[in-house]
């Protein structure tokens, strides 16, 4: 169908709807109610047109609009009422807000002559969000509607991509009025692209020719510019090994000989330790956020700084930078690219191996093959090699992320989804099934932890219902891992409420129509995850892993990367 | 670093809700906001923020960088007290029959103060200037009866030359990818 850009005399909900289209939404997640009825309505003569999902809960809608961002490289579209509909969306927004996710939130709201006087689902929404969204705005006027939507899609997946949500009221969904559409290309307050000074990409080359140990740190930016051939050519010229925050793995292959691991608190050992021996230290499209960096005062103090980022906010803000490169790395890489030497840097990367064995020697004792119980470790790995590292991992947050963070041998690149900032339990679930929506050929398989998935289980009823495929693969410890963990290590082991009395999983996905399997001994393990993956349709693996198992290496609060700590 | 007074002055655009998203930018780092005014500037639809806080320089550039990382903020600045010039109004309403003691009006020469209203019951005399300065006529009229005393937050105008006209033109141009 064409997508009309002017239409005499329609409704402002159906003007709602050529926004969309204009904008070229094709699915949305959404969860329909009184103050959005109107905007349904129109909805229903589109059924062809836009693929819309019913969600269970509207947390799941935003999560799901995530993982649909995250993998199709493209903003995620969200409808949900007012009031307890819009409350519902704040935890996804505020996921979205701190991960950099492109998502537009449409919600209704109460009429406008309503606003203000504590009507039936009435919330202030715009207030409530505008903490956690990059812009928000509320309509009352149906005129005004398409102007919003425009900016709406600018504002969220331009610059530093961010949530933003957009209120309309009621009556301005009822309201008539002439439809036009215009796209917006700039809004004159708002620079999403600095201007990027050639001089500071001089002086990071300077600093990289000269330095004996440069090292890289790579995030999510490397990907939301769409820059991981730019940024394999930069670190293969100079030869720098690089390190990712979990936001920005999978920009890189895991097996890329420079890709010398994860960072952060349960990153691994080289990677960290390395951080405060490098003497040139290249941030590219990451914030230094304090799981990363644990005790900033000493974080890298040797080094000089190298910081390429989009967001002038983020430069100086936790880490001091000796040279800052505004501006979008698709961009920056390549002129920093051309400037640089060609070296090789051997025993430099000799390093990164040596410790990299340590790391293995010392955690697999700890964490494999001891005892009948299995450990997530394994569990990853084998999932690992029998997908062979192609498919969209979708994790969950706990243990069992951070483990399937390091573990998972990622292929190619925007294959990863997680809930890196806020660290959204219960987001894998809902995330998993966007990621599908945005890639149906490609195998997804969600990660979660016994305790995140009972936080967004109701989620299954969409999976069920849209009939989607998607492998849930369920690391089951009756414990809140994570948390125990911490409890074991630095609250004496008092376990308060962490323990899990737990339903029988495997009922509940068949109440959905879910196969399932449940694993509870090694030898069990290859065949199932087999059928896990070659199952046609959803599918259920449950494996009971060892109950107290430990994530290794760990960085602890307040700690030095340096004093990472490996059992 | 020492903390210190500093005036940041926000350019916006005319958004609702917009008051909102700069006071959570403060707020959410626990920053006490001496005072605020707004009001239109010399550019069409654009408005003009006065805040004034106490705080380390370091701090100060990190939360006006946040501010103009909002989509409705054309352009943010923070000055210390002697890049600006800036002043401050406060009112003094006084019982009608204030000036049967001669003292009144002495202090009110002094201290350059205007009659605004005399009215039956009550007089209200206005005086701009420095914080000090209104508040030590305050003072000195504390004990004559002050019915009420307000002060406006701080109106200020920095003291480099570029106007922000440029600025404007600036961030439009780079606004455009």
């Amino acid at each position: 169908m064409k997508t009309q850009q002017k239409i005499k005399k329609t409704s402002g909900a159906q003007a709602v709807i050529e926004c969309l289209l204009n904008e070229n939404v094709d699915t949305l997640f959404g969860y329909p109610g009184g103050a959005i009825m109107p905007i349904y309505d129109a909805l229903y003569d589109f059924k062809d047109n836009i693929n819309h999902i019913l969600v269970r809960h509207e947390q799941g809608a935003t999560h799901a609009a995530q993982g649909y961002a995250r993998i199709a490289g493209k903003t995620g579209v969200c409808l949900a009422t007012s009031g307890p509909g819009a409350t519902n969306l704040i935890t996804g927004i505020a996921d979205a807000q701190i991960d950099s996710t492109p998502i537009v939130c449409i919600t209704g709201q109460v009429a406008s002559h309503l606003l203000g006087t504590d009507a039936f689902q009435e919330t202030d929404v715009v207030g409530i969000s505008t903490p956690v969204t990059k812009w928000n705005t509320q309509v009352t006027k149906a005129k005004d509607i398409p102007e919003a939507i425009a900016k709406a899609f600018y504002i969220a997946q331009s610059g530093r991509p961010g949530p933003v949500l957009v209120d309309i009221t009621k009556d301005a969904q009822f309201e008539q009025f002439d439809f036009e559409y215009k796209p917006c290309k700039s809004i004159r307050s708002y620079v999403p692209s600095p201007k990027t000074d050639y001089k500071q990409i001089e002086k990071a080359a300077d600093l990289i020719n000269q330095a004996k140990k440069p090292y890289v740190l790579f995030g999510q930016g490397v990907l939301l510019a769409n820059a991981q051939n730019e940024f394999k050519s930069f670190i293969e010229k100079g030869d720098i090994p690089s390190a990712w925050t979990i936001m920005g793995l999978s920009a890189l292959p895991t097996n890329h000989p420079l890709n010398v691991g994860m960072l952060g608190m349960h990153g691994n050992y080289a990677p960290n330790l390395l951080t405060n021996e490098c003497d040139v230290l290249i941030a590219v499209g990451m914030r230094f956020d304090d799981r990363v960096t644990g005790d900033l005062s000493r974080y890298a103090k040797q080094a000089k700084v190298i910081h390429l980022e989009i967001d002038p906010a983020e430069i100086d803000k936790n880490v001091k930078t000796d040279v800052a490169i505004i501006g979008d790395c698709k961009k920056t890489l390549p002129l920093l690219t051309q400037l640089i030497n060609k070296k090789s840097r051997h025993q430099w990367l000799h390093q990164f191996k040596t410790l990299e064995k340590i790391e293995l020697e010392q955690t697999h004792q700890s964490t494999h093959h001891k005892g009948n119980e299995l450990s997530m470790k394994e569990v990853i790995e084998a999932v690992s090699n029998q997908s062979k590292g192609e498919a969209i991992l979708v994790t969950d947050v706990g243990q069992h992320q951070m483990i399937a963070q390091r573990v998972y041998q990622f292929k190619n690149w925007r294959s990863n989804v997680t809930s890196g900032g806020l660290g959204t339990m219960g987001f894998a679930l809902p995330a998993a099934f966007g990621a599908k929506m945005a890639s149906p050929n490609r195998e997804v398989i969600a990660v979660i932890g016994d305790g995140g998935f009972q936080m967004t289980i109701q989620e299954l009823g969409t999976i069920f219902q849209s009939k989607t495929t998607i492998k849930i693969l369920l690391l089951n410890n009756e414990f809140l891992g994570m948390v125990r963990q911490w409890q074991e290590l630095f609250f004496d082991k008092r376990y308060s409420f962490t323990n899990m009395v737990n339903p029988d999983f495997q009922t509940i996905a068949k109440g959905y129509s879910i196969e399932s399997e449940k694993v509870i001994e090694r030898d069990q393990l290859t065949a199932a995850i087999d059928k896990f993956l070659n199952h046609k349709g959803s599918y259920l693996l449950e494996v009971k892993v060892k109950k107290e198992e430990n994530v290794f290496p760990m960085v602890p609060t307040g700690a030095s990367v340096s004093e990472i700590r490996l059992n | 670093m020492m903390r210190k007074q500093y005036t940041i002055s926000i350019f916006t655009e005319n958004q609702i809700g917009l008051l909102n998203r700069v006071s959570i930018i403060f707020t959410r780092r626990h920053i006490n906001i001496e005072s605020i005014t707004a009001s239109e500037s010399e550019e069409d639809g654009i408005h003009r923020y006065t805040i004034v806080i106490s705080e380390k320089e370091e701090l100060v550039k990190k939360v006006v960088l946040q501010l103009e990382k909002q989509v409705d903020i054309v352009k943010a600045f923070y000055h210390k007290n002697e890049q600006v010039v800036f002043q401050e109004i406060a009112l003094y309403k006084l019982p009608g029959d204030v000036f049967r003691n001669l003292h009144v009006e002495k202090i009110i020469r002094h201290h350059h103060a205007r009659i605004l209203a005399v009215e039956e019951e009550f007089i209200v005399l206005e005086k701009t200037g420095y914080k000090e300065e209104t508040q030590e006529l305050f003072e000195e009229l504390k004990s004559f009866g002050l019915l009420e005393f307000v002060r406006s937050g701080r109106v200020a105008i920095s003291k480099p030359m570029t106007k922000f006209n440029a600025y404007l033109k600036e961030v439009e141009r780079a606004s455009i990818q």
